[in-house]
């Protein structure tokens, strides 16, 4: 889980009510192993996207298009870092609406190699800078996600202007509804402020100091909903995006009767392995700080990815009769999936089961429920990303619980760990489901109708034939 | 002169050359094909979605000789490429008209 403390302007309005109160506390310090930490995490995470997902999913188109995937999702990264640093970190991170932040940080303006940003302890900061780059790199990865769904069909002009469009529209609002709150060092302040204060006046203005920095956060955010790397705002989110544009681009020319057998299961192979290392950037990077809680975040990303390729792999060879590396690899992705959420609030004998569970849920969905529905979701987004996330922001709800070996949710009021209540935090995770799958499933089918009426959404039926390489980008991924 | 050209089971392609060189074959061309004959094809499945894939990988084996070279050659190639199960292959026997040798401009029998 990440956010960014508004901590100037929270200290100053702090200042002016109680300035006894406020002279103690000393200005909270940038950590250099904290910095170190984020800042290996956060190529680690680059490299999820290039070359991990993009090898994945190249691997698994035909031969013919490889190049069209591996361009969209360069093509992708590079779109959604420059819009970031423009405007998408300022309307991510920082305060305005529960829905979305406002302008006070474009440009990176006021962002300066002094600047920090919060972790989730009290006085342990890291540098501003690079909590932008670890945040841009999530913005990245996520639209790049959804290009899989559309994978061998989609005109290389519509996903240029889809991106953008929907990394302002859908993801920079969902950031910040899930991640942005004021953060523990602007709570502890306020609540500091509380106990010092003498009379009745003193109270009610620090107690009404108190709910205004709690009530700074995103909507999902105070729904209560928890999500450590990105299960609701990055799968979800992507995920349901990926299957509206499935739906509204319609199935791939031969579709069901054509072989369209992965071209290279060896180079997704290298991809989900890349995506497995870089995603250790991505769900122990998420705890902010190199601490325990980045161990546990690593330790889950470890079990619940084996146990979920173990579990996808042993079903399919139940069922099927064969052990795939397509299915273990497929297995592998979901468990990260999965426990993207649950990564630093689960006990790592919770993250097995959640692993164990999910191979088989993405197995079910990418093979029986798809095949009854008929869309063609090329590459399974929907299937691994969306299932997988909703399984994960679920499960997170249930193995958070101190009693099954989770690490509980912290109060910051209080300054300790929350009691746990079960239909709370279902009713909580549910919300944040919920929300994603709306604001993303009906604004993305807004978006792509709004791409097809200006620049038109589906190649035709010449170059789906072709392949898009050497039509779209002129060039072949193989001469040989 | 003959061109025998057989299409048989990829993993036999060494076999079938010691078996060929033995009898002084001396050369021969290799095409790697597709096709099928009686041997059924298989089924690939990938995450669900399962493919009757109908043509199988096949080696094509060309080699010209004389005439009177024909049976033993034939022999040669069956003797190696057999397994005994369906799908070891064919061979077809082709009438040559000319050959030449392009470094030497030699014809037919010594160009063979």
């Amino acid at each position: 889980m990440t956010f960014k403390r508004p901590y100037s302007a929270g200290l100053a309005a702090l200042a002016v009510g109680l300035l006894a109160a406020t002279a103690a506390y000393a200005e909270p310090t940038i950590n250099k192993g904290d910095n170190a930490w984020m800042l290996t995490s956060t190529v680690l995470v680059l490299l999820m996207t290039i070359p991990g997902l993009a090898l994945f999913y190249g691997g698994l188109v035909r031969s013919k298009n490889m190049l069209s995937v591996l361009m969209q999702v360069f093509y992708t990264v590079c779109m959604v870092t420059v819009l970031w640093a423009l405007y998408g970190y300022s309307l991510a991170f920082t305060g305005g609406s529960d829905f979305i932040g406002g302008f006070s940080k474009a440009f990176l303006m006021g962002v300066t190699t002094d600047s920090k940003a919060a972790t989730f302890s009290v006085d342990a900061n890291i540098s501003e800078l690079v909590y932008v780059c670890f945040q841009m790199t999530f913005a990245a990865i996520t639209p790049a996600l959804i290009v899989g769904a559309f994978a061998e069909r989609m005109k290389f002009a519509a996903i240029a202007l889809f991106i953008p469009l929907w990394v302002t529209l859908i993801y920079f609002p969902i950031a910040h509804m899930v991640w942005y709150w004021a953060g523990p060092d602007a709570i502890s302040d306020a609540v500091k402020a509380l106990a010092a204060a003498a009379d009745g006046a003193a109270k009610t203005a620090a107690q009404a100091k108190l709910d205004e920095v709690n009530a700074d956060a995103g909507w999902i955010f105070k729904k209560g909903a928890i999500d450590f790397a990105g299960g609701t705002v990055v799968h979800i989110n992507a995920g349901i995006a990926g299957l509206v544009g499935a739906l509204l681009i319609g199935k791939r020319v031969g579709y069901g009767k054509e072989l369209m057998a992965p071209h290279s299961l060896t180079m997704s192979m290298i991809g989900a392995s890349l995506l497995w290392v870089g995603w250790f950037g991505f769900n122990a990077g998420s705890n902010l700080e190199a601490n325990g809680g980045a161990a546990l975040a690593m330790t889950n990303s470890f079990v619940a990815t084996a146990a979920a390729a173990l579990s996808w792999m042993f079903a399919e060879w139940i069922i099927k009769g064969h052990p795939s590396v397509l299915g273990a690899i497929s297995g592998a992705v979901a468990g990260l999936v999965a426990v993207t959420p649950a990564a630093g609030y689960s006990g790592p004998m919770g993250a097995i089961v959640l692993g164990l569970v999910v191979g088989v849920v993405c197995l079910f969905f990418c093979t029986v429920i798809k095949n009854a529905l008929g869309y063609d979701d090329s590459l399974d987004v929907f299937g691994v990303h969306c299932i997988g996330g909703i399984v994960g922001a679920l499960g997170t709800g249930i193995l958070v619980n101190p009693a099954l070996g989770g690490a509980g949710i912290m109060d910051y009021t209080t300054g300790k760990i929350a009691d746990y209540d079960f239909a709370a935090q279902m009713i909580s995770q549910t919300w944040g489901v919920c929300t994603t799958l709306v604001w993303s499933g009906v604004g993305s089918a807004i978006l792509y109708k709004v791409v097809d009426v200006i620049v038109g959404l589906r190649a035709t039926v010449e170059v789906e034939r072709e392949g898009l390489d050497i039509t779209e980008h002129t060039e072949r991924a193989y001469n040989m | 002169m003959k061109i025998v050209m057989a299409i048989i089971k990829p993993f036999k392609l060494e076999e079938v050359r010691d078996a060929l060189t033995a009898i002084g074959v001396h050369g021969l061309t290799v095409t790697e094909v597709k096709g099928y004959g009686r041997q059924k094809g298989h089924t690939e499945i990938y995450r669900g979605a399962e493919y009757a894939v109908s043509f199988l990988p096949k080696i094509k084996i060309e080699v010209a000789v004389a005439s009177d070279q024909v049976d033993k050659t034939i022999d040669a190639i069956t003797t190696a490429a057999k397994t005994g199960q369906i799908g070891d292959g064919k061979i077809f026997v082709i009438n040559l008209d000319h050959a030449v040798r392009i470094r030497t401009g030699e014809a037919d029998a010594a160009a063979l």
